[in-house]
């Protein structure tokens, strides 16, 4: 058994659109370690909710996985038949998807819905699979006595558990939640963030945390890997790459989050412009536009994914300058328009 | 020597006893023990100074939408009183109420379902205007003029666009652009940059201070983001469940929050780096029911620190050092 219990390996995943194809995902590479929280974090657009689906091959109709490997336990899945993968499913890898609160079936019973997989999925009988509702609903702190309400009759981070309680039906190895506490309040939202935690280290399972927000990666993962426009901009250890971020898309990141516990003075610094229309995306490296240090190779040429540490990686032609680049990303005058 | 007594100034806004009661479901609910009726707002009182910019913070739910209807007269206050600049809002019809509707504005949530879709950005900044008698030969001036305000880079690209042919960061401040185009004196912007992305959030939010400065607005932000209304307001008022549970300087708030509701609140905001608190929230799970609000302190079923009292008797509003505080330690 190795430490990685998944890499991926240059996946690209495009969609079709009319007579053209967007590729939404054009050469992504990462690893999730066994025992971790990886934070899948970008903005709107940039492919998280495409990779997080391609990793369970449960994508759109027009979308289709164009290259790469993904290498689950040592398996390439994404070359797996069908038949195959879905026996993995739940099993193995189970995915929570993005609005999950909203996904469960208002006519069943959440019990229905949990025995759908515990029954016709994993196979277990009447009496194990009530046990196993209820030990789930434990887990997730929701009392048993509740098994045989509606979603509706459920809060909304009540459903958010109700979710996390399905993914962990069936033990999987590896969980992938898409924007899990998005449309929550800040209180529910920790309280769900710690149960995650929780409940990943006592199962030692490994999850996938796929979130457009640093403050909830700097808060429970491991590891971080940061996309831009359908690649990935860095990956590594989540201290590093928020503290000492290598690639200036970070950096950037990093100046636009507000800091409740940062000096009141402090000046939320955006990044101008926006993402690149996918359908056309620039020559050389995507952020080019919208990057302060952007030179003559950058608009021309695309970085690859280059290691900065032994566990860190960025793609950027100016990566060995990071500290530099650093030192002038923190002054608001770098990052005007116009500067 | 003569002591110089200073009054202290005439509050552009008084708030006193605000009630928002929706009704609710059927008589049938209501006989099965159901309350029928939803307290959005329940005896509010807070009073805002001229060129002041106050954040109104809690949970999804609290009352902070229709805390701000009730403040632009969109909803009709179910009981106490609001008064803008000395006027009562309840008795304000026909051609005063047109003048209000001018001076105070409201700026949505999600600007995408803000504008009409089938306007340009032309057509979608002239309607104030001509809606506010303003000729058309001053219109386009007043339009570009507002667009630079926001700093929308050489607006003119901008005015023959429909909305969807521009980003929500944008668009945002387009929406921005029409609720400052008749230079109103008081704004309720209401989770403004919510369904923004980050990179472009921080620039709406710059161009909000900004406005605001220059212009000398007062102003209410509405959000669920304590780091947020840090950002943009030196007061905050924290909502519970239709009731204000602390109101007082911002830094003060956020360093050394004094109520139960508003010490979990702020831990529980997660900051953008690994050197952050990972205790337990010192508050109860579960989620506040505005249909059943229990008795006396509304907070009391999730508070670490209820004591007999607080299921007896509601905790009034009371001064607390620099600030405001209901509950019945303070
Ligand atoms: N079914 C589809 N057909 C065509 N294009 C699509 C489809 N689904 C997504 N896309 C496009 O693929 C790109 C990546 O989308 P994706 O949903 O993966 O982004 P995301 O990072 O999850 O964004 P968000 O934070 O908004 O959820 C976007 O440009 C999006 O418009
Ligand atoms: N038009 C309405 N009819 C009935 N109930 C409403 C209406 N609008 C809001 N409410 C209820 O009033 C309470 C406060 O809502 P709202 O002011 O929108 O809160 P917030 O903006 O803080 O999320 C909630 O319980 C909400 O469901
Ligand atoms: S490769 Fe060039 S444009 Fe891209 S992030 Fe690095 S410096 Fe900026
Ligand atoms: S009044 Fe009582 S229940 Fe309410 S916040 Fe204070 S201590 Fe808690
Ligand atoms: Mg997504
Ligand atoms: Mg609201």
């Amino acid at each position: 058994m190795t430490e990685t219990l998944l890499s991926v390996r240059d996946l690209k995943v495009s969609y079709q659109v009319g007579k053209g194809s967007i590729d939404a995902v054009d050469g992504a590479s990462f690893d999730v370690p066994r025992g971790s929280i990886v934070g899948l974090v970008g903005e709107s657009g940039c492919g998280k909710t495409t990779v997080a689906r391609a990793l369970t091959r449960v994508i759109a109709d027009n979308a289709s996985i164009t290259g790469g490997q993904i290498l689950f336990d040592g398996q390439d899945i994404a070359a797996l038949p069908e038949r195959e993968m879905n026996a993995l499913r739940w099993r193995d890898i189970a995915f929570i998807p993005q609005s999950a609160m909203n996904s469960l079936d208002p006519v069943y019973t959440v019990e229905y819905q949990l025995n759908e997989v515990l029954r016709r999925r994993g196979g277990l009988g009447r009496r194990q699979a009530r046990a196993r509702c209820e030990e789930l609903f434990e887990m997730v702190g929701i009392e048993a006595g509740r098994l045989g309400d509606y979603p509706h009759q459920f809060s909304g981070g009540m459903r958010q558990r109700v979710a996390i309680a399905l993914a962990l039906a069936l033990n999987p190895k590896l969980v992938i939640a898409d924007e899990p506490v998005t449309a929550l309040d800040v209180i529910v939202q920790r309280q769900i963030l710690d149960q995650l935690r929780e409940l990943q280290s006592m199962l030692g399972i490994s999850v996938i945390l796929v979130t457009h927000d640093i403050s909830v990666v700097a808060y429970v993962c491991d590891r971080t890997v940061v996309m831009y426009a359908g690649r990935i901009a860095e990956a590594g250890p989540m201290d590093a790459v928020l503290m000492e971020p290598s690639h200036p898309y970070t950096m950037g990141l990093r100046n636009a989050f507000p800091d409740l516990k940062g000096a009141a003075s402090g000046v939320l610094t955006p990044i101008e412009g926006a993402p690149p229309n996918l359908a056309f995306p620039p020559p050389g490296c995507r952020f080019a536009p919208r990057c302060p240090f952007a030179v003559e190779t950058c608009t021309t040429q695309q970085p690859a994914l280059g290691m900065v540490a032994p566990d860190h990686r960025v793609s950027c032609h100016r990566a060995d300058e990071a500290a530099k680049l650093r030192q002038e990303a923190a002054r608001t005058e770098t990052w005007l328009a116009d500067a | 020597m003569r002591l110089a007594v200073s009054k202290p100034p005439k509050p552009l806004v008084s708030v006193k006893d605000a009630q928002l009661h929706y009704r609710v479901g059927s008589a049938f609910s209501a006989m099965r023990g159901h309350s029928s009726v939803v307290k959005a707002v329940d005896g509010v009182t807070f009073e805002i100074q001229k060129g002041e910019s106050v954040g109104l913070l809690g949970e999804s739910g609290c009352g902070k939408t229709s805390m701000g209807r009730l403040l632009l007269k969109l909803e009709e206050a179910t009981g106490g009183e609001i008064e803008f600049a000395g006027d009562a809002l309840s008795g304000l019809k026909g051609p005063a109420l047109k003048r209000y509707r001018a001076k105070a504005q409201l700026i949505f949530q999600n600007p995408f379902e803000a504008v009409n879709p089938r306007f340009t950005i032309r057509a979608t900044l002239a309607e104030p205007l001509e809606n506010a008698g303003i000729p058309a030969a001053e219109r386009e001036g007043r339009i570009i003029e507002a667009l630079e305000l926001v700093r929308l880079p050489q607006p003119q690209q901008y005015l023959d666009r429909y909305p969807h042919q521009l980003s929500g960061g944008q668009l945002q401040r387009v929406v921005m652009a029409r609720a400052l185009i008749l230079q109103p004196d008081f704004v309720v912007a209401d989770e403004p940059v919510s369904m923004l992305d980050v990179s472009v959030r921080a620039g709406v939010l710059n161009v909000f201070r900004d406005v605001r400065d220059r212009l000398n607005l007062t102003a209410i932000y509405i959000s669920h983001d304590l780091a947020l209304v840090r950002y943009v307001c030196e007061r905050t008022i924290v909502m519970y469940l239709g009731r204000i549970m602390e109101d007082g300087p911002t830094e003060d708030i956020v360093h050394e929050p004094l109520h139960p509701y508003t010490k979990a609140l702020v831990a529980a905001v997660p900051v953008p780096h690994p050197d952050q608190s990972h205790d337990p929230l010192p508050i109860g799970r579960g989620a506040p029911d505005p249909r059943n609000p229990p008795s006396g302190c509304v907070f009391r079923d999730r508070c670490p620190l209820a004591f007999d009292r607080c299921a007896k008797e509601a905790p009034a509003l009371r001064p607390a050092g620099s600030r405001k505080v209901a509950c019945h330690l303070f």
